[in-house]
């Protein structure tokens, strides 16, 4: 069941490819406009460098969130596959795999690339996109239960906002501290088995959280 | 027999009646409570050896961030039980749990940048256990938003229940905070298991300030539950009566 979900949201994904262009367009463009807002000096960008590449990836996979349920409601099909039987913590944990891999996976590759044109430490070059393979899905399970949450609503995103990002904190301070640490040369293990840690809990446990929030969502 | 004491609870109308006789008493022991823990704590209790009468603010500062940790779990477990139980009781001391979590949680935070300020040099600083109390508190304004947001009532006691129950990790991770990363905020002073940290002198008007905050929290909820019902149920009978006899 998983499997067939899964290839009918990577089938539907596939078809909207401008739209898995934008969240990717829109980090490369926020992390560009930290040169010209602050300072193009190497040094000064190098150690900003960790911190914006985390805001900005956090903030694209937040805008890429009002995608995650939207068409599927609006047609009526996220009603019937809720109706279907199947779990609806199935539904959700497909839905945030799509989502991780359409817009999550696309940033971690090109997060090198920021990286480098930000200046960053050589050495921290591989810590962030190994942070953010570790810390994204994550969040991809957490905005699955605040997208849960505010699917029926028509002005749901400032709202999603209010309830996700608090959440994301956490995985922020780990990441951002992970990079820091790889590129001043220390060891940053210990802020990858926590990232890793998180994405394993919210794996387990995120999905049923999700999965009422969207019954009760829908109205069932 | 035993259980009709519960299943009381879960009816507004009694609860709405028995809430104004307890009222009095609640606002009694939580004004001498807090009278009595504020009289000997800012004036009776010795002063700290180093921080000297500027450490009095403790007495403010502790029991608002116990609370704050206290009336989110409430809220929570009170949200999980409407959540199984469906009783509309419980989602009704769920929601009007919030707003008072969020004012508990607003109080420690600036007590302790008061308090901040002359010890550490900084009104605030970004380490964890503030941050987590910060989080805190918009968890607080994130279960106030969504209940309004969803028009349907069903739903929105539902919704914010879940996001509650969610928020809950969020209370280890502020009780822990100090253990786990090095913070300039200080260890816990007060443990169930061990001996406190702290002398018997300050040990006393602390406790008193904590268990008069509890009751004080009681006391406001009531009347925010009362408030909650009478919108709630403002097409019942009863309720129609109710607001016109006044």
């Amino acid at each position: 069941m998983f499997r067939v979900l899964l290839l009918r949201e990577i089938r539907l994904m596939a078809r909207r490819k401008s739209e898995l262009v934008n969240p990717l367009m829109f980090f490369l463009i926020v992390a560009m406009l930290f040169p010209f807002g602050v300072s193009p000096e190497p040094t000064i960008l190098a150690q900003l460098a960790p911190g914006v590449i985390w805001v900005c990836a956090l903030l694209a996979l937040m805008l890429s969130l009002d995608g995650f349920y939207r068409d599927d409601f609006d047609d009526g099909s996220l009603r019937q596959m809720v109706m279907s039987g199947v779990a609806p913590a199935l539904i959700v944990l497909t839905k945030a795999v799509a989502n991780w891999l359409f817009t999550a996976l696309p940033l971690i590759i090109v997060s090198p690339l920021i990286g480098v044109m930000l200046n960053l430490h050589p050495s921290g070059i591989a810590a962030v996109a190994l942070t953010l393979l570790l810390g994204t899905p994550a969040m991809c399970l957490i905005a699955a239960i605040g997208m849960s949450l505010t699917v029926g609503l028509r002005r749901g995103g400032i709202l999603l906002a209010l309830l996700v990002l608090p959440l994301y904190i956490p995985i922020l301070i780990f990441g951002a501290m992970g990079v820091n640490a790889a590129a001043m040369g220390q060891s940053y293990s210990g802020q990858l088995l926590f990232l890793a840690a998180m994405s394993v809990f919210t794996v387990s446990l995120a999905p049923w959280a999700a999965g009422a929030a969207l019954k009760v969502s829908l109205g069932e | 027999m035993a259980w009709t004491w519960f299943f009381r609870l879960g009816s507004p109308k009694w609860f709405y009646q028995m809430s104004l006789k307890w009222q009095p008493w609640l606002w009694f022991f939580a004004g001498s409570g807090l009278g009595i823990g504020l009289i000997w704590g800012l004036w009776i209790a010795p002063p700290d050896y180093y921080q000297g009468e500027l450490q009095r603010i403790m007495y403010i500062h502790v029991p608002a961030a116990y609370l704050s940790m206290f009336v989110y779990v409430v809220m929570a477990v009170s949200g999980a039980i409407g959540i199984i139980w469906r009783m509309k009781m419980a989602y009704t001391v769920s929601m009007s749990c919030s707003p008072i979590g969020a004012a508990f949680t607003f109080l420690a935070l600036i007590t302790g940048s008061l308090w901040g300020k002359p010890t550490w040099g900084t009104y605030w600083v970004f380490d964890a256990r503030l941050t987590a109390e910060l989080v805190l508190l918009f968890l607080y304004f994130g279960h106030m938003a969504l209940f309004n947001a969803i028009s349907d009532l069903k739903s929105a006691d539902k919704a914010a229940a879940i996001l509650a129950i969610v928020g809950v990790v969020n209370i280890p991770i502020i009780h822990f905070s100090v253990e786990w990363w090095n913070s300039l905020h200080q260890p816990a002073s007060l443990s169930k298991l061990e001996k406190p940290s702290i002398d018997s002198s300050m040990l006393w008007p602390l406790l008193i300030m904590i268990v008069s905050f509890k009751v004080f929290f009681v006391a406001v909820l009531l009347p925010f539950i009362r408030n909650h019902i009478l919108w709630r149920d403002r097409d019942a009978q009863w309720v129609k009566q109710e607001v016109e006899s006044k």
